[in-house]
This record gives structure tokens, C-alpha cells and sequence, in this order.
């Protein structure tokens, strides 16, 4: 009985450890793919990155910048106060899209015009992305009340 | 003057749960029945006053009371009256007050049917949930009193999200909440088992039907956000790997594996130690969840506006509860001594597979959750963790949970024969596999996951039928179909839920793999073709809601000819919260939906159009509703009904015995 256990017990970590290598492994590996690194529009000017990888812009929609209703693609540019790079999308924009208003994109950087697969949305008027705040705290952009928090309900 | 007294029993409430936290463990230390046994009124008379204090909380929100902050912050009296009373927990603080009276009516459930428990065991649960309580109500009344008065009241509020104004999210949140909550009956169980010292086949036969209820509540409260999340958000998109779908969504796996390894705790007496660091996981990752939600720390699409404050307290909480648990844990669980023994092919081998393999995928999912946290603080990176991460890292484990699924539940306990398990399962994986084949002829050239989904959704529905239909033993067909409808309703829910994911396994890789989507610019009256249907703009109209105007897009889907029905998108504006929304026009299939958006107007005419073509989108909740039902079914067992009144009789040894 005992000695049973025992054997039980050592093939469960057994089980338990090779699981978690193989996970760590997974993880390791997809973290190449899955992994979007978020730069502020100044960042992306001073040092563009390759077409290839996929990340995330974040800031303000220019004012007077926003082109819908033009067609099936909209063009915006985003700004952080510094510098501002040209937006494209293929879509229809999040409800709360506006110019002056914060924004979150994926996508690729190509020929100096950002292509956004993806727009974020937010469902609530007062919330910015963490990101964006602080990007716009770096440029000196940002326009808040002191702490970069904005109150309200859940 | 009723939300003066609402506020003044959620003040008395917190003070009753301090005695309850405090009173029935010195009384189950020190072995006084009359302590022990004060406990249960407590638990009632919480209860009755946090109903209360919810019962007035919502009245100031029926009858739009707009002295109160968050009726005016959350309600408009044009609203209609199910988003009045939906409203009562579609902001944080009424949210965190239902949170409250949700894990008081467990803990009274605890006191009213906790009859059979040994009672210094139910002594403690109730004291350790009480302590849940208290800290919560402490966090409601130091930093988001939702009684609170405005000085001058408005003549009207500044109405809900209008997001939030939806079936689908009106009980979103509560479904949730118990399933979150309802594992907080799990960790009370796991942390008074440590105290006591003992964890035997009555603990686990305790453990399983609060764990299996809060599983219940979380699938179907995470059905219905991805459902409201697919029909309201406008991007047909069902699961988007979000943190906040992320944090249902870890207890939901961990729950499961409970559910599981709480099986060979009562059957077997094993595993003992790994259940109850399960429960102390799950719930600490439903409170993670709750972190996740309102500190802000994470971006989300699903982000409301947050006050980091209120996320420091809670993680306070957090830290408290897992960090004492995982104490008392590491200090007690060497007493946690296994009964049975079992060989390394068997069911309780499964199931440590099982296990195994849904914590690790929780571990995966935890990973790429936090991983934007960890690089900030410690990486200096900004950074997110996308869907291509979890599709690679989490779906493989998936596949080896559905892949051991069938044969699992049909190895006997103890000691298994592989061969003779598989002999009737055999055919079956052939079937499933010349399925996945077929599909994958059928499709030509598209990826590889659709013919993958078939081949698994299939061969764990099968599989299930077949767990079915071996339990009704050998002999003539109609003995068998006989017997097939006297299995008790514990097999039966095993069988509909395991056939359940595979339903759902099956949706979400077809769901992903053959959708297809068009965006175009269209006139009225002008038509196109997408996927087989001709799609034609009828006109555009503008409509006057109760509370909103919008503009309505009227299309009608046509297929050979014949029209099949009429959509209608819209795009509505909310005067009040100044918000606009997109409706989708969804036209719901069998085996597809058709998913129409209504865009921007253009300029020179005609509005941009977008077009989905959703594929076994019904299939996706379909199989959620039958997981849930298969748990339903198996939290009716007789057994479970009928234990309680036996145990009665005869009073456990442990009862009168203290711990050490």
C-alpha cells in the first residue's frame, strides 16, 4: 500500500512537471507571435519599426484629421503632441470614435501610414487606456486633473 | 427615509458578520454547542438585512430617487423599468452590494442545509464565510457607500451606459457573481477543513454541489457576455482573449477541475490535498478577478472608468484571504493522508489528468493575462498579449482534454484495462476521424482547425453516448433502453455536459475557421452578394426609441431568389449619456448567422455596410446551455437529496471531537 502511494505520488509530479514544461515551452513560443509591443506616435517617428510586426498605437485623434464617410476606409492620424502618424482602417469604427478623443490601434506600420486591423473600443466615455495616459504624461500632452485616474462606476 | 435605513442595515449586517466571524470559532475550538450553534440565526439575520438593504437600494432606483448619487450617475426616468432595476448593479457600487448579499445567501444556504455537517464544520464554514462578508461590506461602507445623498438633487439623471441597456447584460453580472461567489462556499469548506484538520468522503460530498452550482452560474454568465459581447459590440467577435473575459474565465477551469477532483475526494479519498488547494485557488482567482476588473491595471476593450484606489483595497482582500489560506495550507496539508490507493490506469488517474490539464491551461491563460502587468513593472515595455498567444498556447491542451475525455469517464475505478475500455470506443474514433476527413475535403485550402474541430466535437459527443450506453450493462436492446432512462441523473448530467463542450469545442473552431466578413460602401435600393445571399439596401429610416433616436438600415437577405428574411442594423444615439451604439442585424440560422453592421454615412450617399457570415454561431451557446444543463441535471441527483436526511440519524464521531 504504501510503497504504492509512493509510486502514485512520484508519477503525479511526474505528470504535473512535464505538463508544466510543456506549457512554459507553448508559452515561450507563442509569446513570439502573440506579443504586441505598444509604442506612442513619437516613437514611432524617431524609430519606426518593420512592416512585418503587428503592435499597438495609442494617443489622441487629431482634430480636423478624421475622414469618414469617404469610401470604405477611414484615415485619421493619432497624435501624442510631439508627432502625429497617419491611420488607415477597413471598417466600421467603435461607437465612441471621435476626434479628441483617446484611441488604442493593432496593426502594421507600412510606407509611414499606420494600417490598424483592429480599433479599440472603450464602453465608457471618461475611460482612457493606461497606455495612452502615460504616453500623453511623457509628451507632456496630458490635460488631467493631478492623478492620471478618472472616477465614476464600474 | 427607506435608503437611510437600507444604509443602516448594511452598517448592522457588517457588525453581525464580525460576531459570526468571530463567536462560532471560539466556540468549535473550544467545543461550547451553544456558540457553535449561534452561528445560524446570524447567518439568517444577515441575510434578511442585506436583503433589505439591496430591496432599498433597488426601490431608490425604481421609483428614480435622484438624491441618491448613483441613481442620477446610472439612471434616467424615461429608461424602461427592467434597465431601472438592472441599473442597481450596473455600477460598482451596487454591483459590489450584490456581490454582498450574494455571498450572504450562500452562507445562510449553509446554515439552512447544513443540517447533516458535523458541527464544529459548520461552525467554521459559517465563520469563515462571515469573514468574506465583513471584509466586503467593509470595503462597500469605508469606499463606495451606494447610499450616498447629494446635497441638491437633480430633476433627472444622467441615465445607464447605454451598453448596459440590453437582455443579454441586464443578467450578465448577477449570473456571474454567483458563480464567482458561489466558490467562495468552496474556500470556506477548504479553509475550515484545514482548521478541523480532517478532510474526508463527507467533506467532498459537501464540496461538490456548491462547487458544481457556482460552475453552473459562471458558464452560464460567461455565455451570455460573449453573446451580448457578439450581438451589441458591432465586430461579430464572440471571445477576444480579453483580460476581463480572461478573469471569468480562469475560476470557470479551475472550477471544473474541482468539480473533478472533488469526485475522487468522496468516492476514493484521495487527492485530497490538490482539492482543497483548488478551492483555495479558484476562489482566489474569482476575487483576482474582481481585482482585474475595477483597479484599472490591465487595458480592456470591456474597461469601464476605474479607480485604482478601491483595486488597492481589494487586492488587500485578496492578499488576506489566499495568503492566510495558502498558510494554513502549507501548514496543515501534511494531515491531508490519502485513503485509497489506485492503479496508474484507472478513473482517478483520469481525472488527475483531467486536472492536470485544465490548471495548466489556467496557468497558460493566467500567464498571458498578467504578462503586460510583469513586463511594465519589471521589462520597462509596454506591451499586450494578443489572441495568436493564446490560440497557440492554450488551445493544445484543449485538444488533449477533449482527446482524453471519452475514455476517461469510461475507465472503472481502481484499476483499468485500456484495450478493453477503447474496444467499444474504437468505431466511434474512426467515425470522428473519417468526419474531420470529410471536412477537411470539403473545405479545400482553408486551416486546418475547422477539420480538427469536427473530428473532437465529435468524437466527445460520441464518446459521451457511449459512457451512456455502457452504464446500462448488457442484454437485449430493450433492457437496455429500459435501464437507459432508470440511470441516475448524475450520469445522465455527466454525459450531457462532457457532450455539451464538445458542442462547444466544435462552434468555436468552425466559428474561427470558416467566417467570412465584406465591408463595402451601398445606396438604398442597391444590392450585392456575399457568401450565397444577395443582400439588398432597402432604405434608411429614422426610428424614435423610448429613450434613444437612431438611424435604421432595412435590408432584405435573399437566397436563389427567394427572400429569406429582413435585417435591420442600427446605429442610435442616447441624448441623455450623449453615447451612440451600433445594433447589429443578425439573422439567426441553424447552422449560420447571417451579422450585418450599418457604418458611417457617406458623403456623396449611401452608408458604409459591413457583413458577416457567421458560421455555428447558435452551436457556441448552444453547447454552453447544455454544459449548464448537464450540471443542472446532476445537482438534481437523488443522491444528493436523499444523503442529507440519512446522515442525520446517525452523528458523525467527528462531531464532538475538536482539533487538535
Amino acid at each position: 500500500m504504501k510503497g504504492l502511494k509512493k509510486k502514485r505520488r512520484v508519477q503525479i509530479i511526474l505528470v504535473a512537471v512535464a505538463a508544466l514544461a510543456l506549457s512554459t515551452g507553448l508559452i515561450g513560443y507563442a509569446m513570439r507571435d502573440g506579443i504586441n509591443f505598444f509604442r506612442s506616435p513619437s516613437q514611432v517617428v524617431s524609430a519606426p519599426p518593420g512592416e512585418a510586426e503587428v503592435f499597438r498605437i495609442g494617443g489622441m485623434v487629431e482634430p480636423g484629421s478624421l475622414q469618414r464617410g469617404r469610401g470604405e476606409t477611414i484615415r485619421f492620424s493619432v497624435t501624442d503632441g510631439n508627432a502625429s502618424v497617419p491611420v488607415t482602417f477597413r471598417g466600421v469604427l467603435p461607437d465612441l470614435f471621435d476626434e479628441n478623443q483617446s484611441m488604442v490601434g493593432t496593426g502594421r506600420y507600412v510606407d509611414g501610414v499606420f494600417e490598424a486591423s483592429e480599433i479599440l473600443a472603450k464602453h465608457d466615455e471618461t475611460y482612457m487606456p493606461r497606455e495612452v495616459m502615460e504616453a500623453l504624461q511623457e509628451s507632456g500632452e496630458w490635460r488631467g486633473e493631478g492623478t492620471p485616474t478618472a472616477a465614476g462606476g464600474s | 427615509m427607506i435608503v437611510e435605513l437600507g444604509h443602516f442595515a448594511l452598517i448592522l449586517a457588517f457588525a453581525v458578520a464580525l460576531a459570526q466571524m468571530i463567536i462560532p470559532m471560539i466556540g468549535a475550538h473550544k467545543g461550547w454547542p451553544d456558540w457553535m450553534a449561534a452561528a445560524q440565526p446570524m447567518a439568517t439575520t444577515q441575510f434578511l438585512l442585506i436583503g433589505f438593504s439591496f430591496a432599498a437600494l433597488t426601490w431608490a432606483f425604481v421609483t428614480s430617487d435622484f438624491s441618491l448619487r448613483i441613481v442620477v450617475e446610472n439612471s434616467h426616468t424615461a429608461k424602461p423599468l427592467i434597465y431601472k432595476i438592472s441599473g442597481v448593479w450596473g455600477n460598482h457600487e451596487g454591483s459590489m452590494l450584490l456581490w454582498v448579499l450574494i455571498v450572504v445567501l450562500f452562507g445562510a444556504c449553509a446554515a439552512w442545509f447544513g443540517g447533516n455537517l458535523p458541527a464544529t464544520l459548520r461552525a467554521r464554514v459559517l465563520g469563515v464565510q462571515s469573514s468574506i462578508g465583513a471584509a466586503f461590506m467593509a470595503f462597500i461602507l469605508a469606499t463606495s457607500n451606494p447610499f450616498d445623498r447629494l446635497a441638491s438633487p437633480p430633476f433627472n439623471g444622467r441615465d445607464l451606459n447605454p451598453l448596459l441597456q440590453d437582455p443579454g447584460l441586464a443578467f450578465h453580472p448577477p449570473f456571474l457573481y454567483l458563480g464567482y461567489v458561489g466558490l467562495s462556499m468552496a474556500f470556506s469548506f477548504a479553509v475550515a477543513a484545514l482548521i478541523e484538520g480532517r478532510v474526508d468522503a463527507a467533506w467532498g460530498r459537501w464540496v461538490r454541489p456548491w462547487t458544481l452550482a457556482a460552475w453552473i452560474f459562471l458558464t452560464i454568465g460567461i455565455a451570455l457576455g460573449s453573446w451580448w459581447a457578439y450581438y451589441e459590440l458591432g465586430w461579430g467577435g464572440f471571445w477576444f482573449w480579453d483580460p476581463v473575459e480572461n478573469a471569468s474565465f480562469m475560476p470557470w477551469l479551475l472550477a471544473a477541475a474541482l468539480l473533478h477532483s472533488a469526485i475522487v475526494v468522496e468516492k476514493r479519498e484521495a487527492l485530497k490535498a490538490w482539492t482543497i488547494l483548488l478551492a483555495i485557488l479558484a476562489f482566489g482567482f474569482s476575487l483576482m478577478g474582481t481585482f482585474i476588473v475595477r483597479s484599472g491595471l490591465l487595458t480592456s476593450v470591456h474597461a469601464f472608468a476605474n479607480d485604482p484606489e478601491r483595486g488597492v483595497f481589494i487586492l488587500l482582500i485578496f492578499a488576506v484571504f489566499v495568503g492566510g489560506a495558502l498558510t494554513l495550507y502549507a501548514a496543515r496539508a501534511g494531515t491531508m493522508e490519502a485513503r485509497g490507493v489506485f492503479s496508474s490506469v484507472s478513473r482517478e488517474s483520469a481525472l488527475v489528468v483531467n486536472n492536470v490539464l485544465l490548471a495548466v491551461s489556467a496557468f497558460v491563460v493566467f500567464i498571458g493575462t498578467m504578462w503586460p502587468m510583469f513586463a511594465d513593472m519589471f521589462l520597462g515595455r509596454t506591451l499586450s498579449v494578443g489572441a495568436p498567444f493564446f490560440d497557440m498556447a492554450f488551445s493544445p491542451f484543449m485538444v488533449a482534454l477533449a482527446t482524453i475525455m471519452p475514455v476517461g469517464a469510461m475507465l472503472p475505478w481502481k484499476r483499468g484495462d485500456l484495450r478493453r475500455t477503447m474496444r467499444p470506443l474504437w468505431p466511434l474514433a474512426v467515425l470522428s476521424v473519417a468526419l474531420g476527413a470529410l471536412v477537411w475535403a470539403m473545405q479545400t485550402g482553408r486551416s486546418a482547425l475547422g477539420p480538427v474541430g469536427a473530428t473532437l466535437g465529435l468524437w466527445v459527443v460520441l464518446g459521451a453516448g457511449a459512457d451512456l450506453w455502457a452504464r446500462t450493462g448488457r442484454g437485449a436492446l430493450a433492457g437496455r433502453l429500459r435501464r437507459l432512462t432508470r440511470l441516475p441523473r448524475a450520469d445522465w448530467g455527466k454525459a450531457t455536459a462532457h457532450a455539451g463542450l464538445g458542442v462547444t469545442l466544435f462552434a468555436a473552431a468552425g466559428l474561427t475557421a470558416w467566417e467570412a466578413e465584406d465591408i463595402r460602401v451601398l445606396q438604398e435600393g442597391e444590392s450585392y452578394s456575399f457568401a450565397g445571399y444577395d443582400i439588398t439596401l432597402t432604405e434608411v429610416r429614422q426610428v424614435q426609441g423610448p429613450n434613444y433616436n437612431s438611424d435604421m438600415g432595412v435590408f432584405e437577405l435573399a437566397r436563389g431568389g427567394e427572400v429569406v428574411s429582413e435585417l435591420t442594423p442600427e446605429k442610435r444615439r442616447y441624448p441623455v449619456a450623449g453615447m451612440p451604439t451600433t445594433e447589429a442585424g443578425i439573422d439567426s440560422g441553424f447552422l449560420r448567422d447571417v451579422y450585418l453592421v450599418l457604418g458611417d454615412p457617406q458623403e456623396g450617399g449611401g452608408w458604409a455596410v459591413r457583413s458577416f457570415l457567421k458560421p455555428l454561431a447558435n452551436w457556441l451557446w448552444g453547447g454552453a446551455i447544455i454544459m449548464a444543463l448537464g450540471g443542472l441535471l446532476s445537482l438534481s441527483d437523488r443522491r444528493y437529496r436523499v444523503a442529507s436526511g440519512r446522515a442525520r440519524k446517525q452523528p458523525g464521531p467527528a462531531a464532538a471531537v475538536p482539533a487538535e
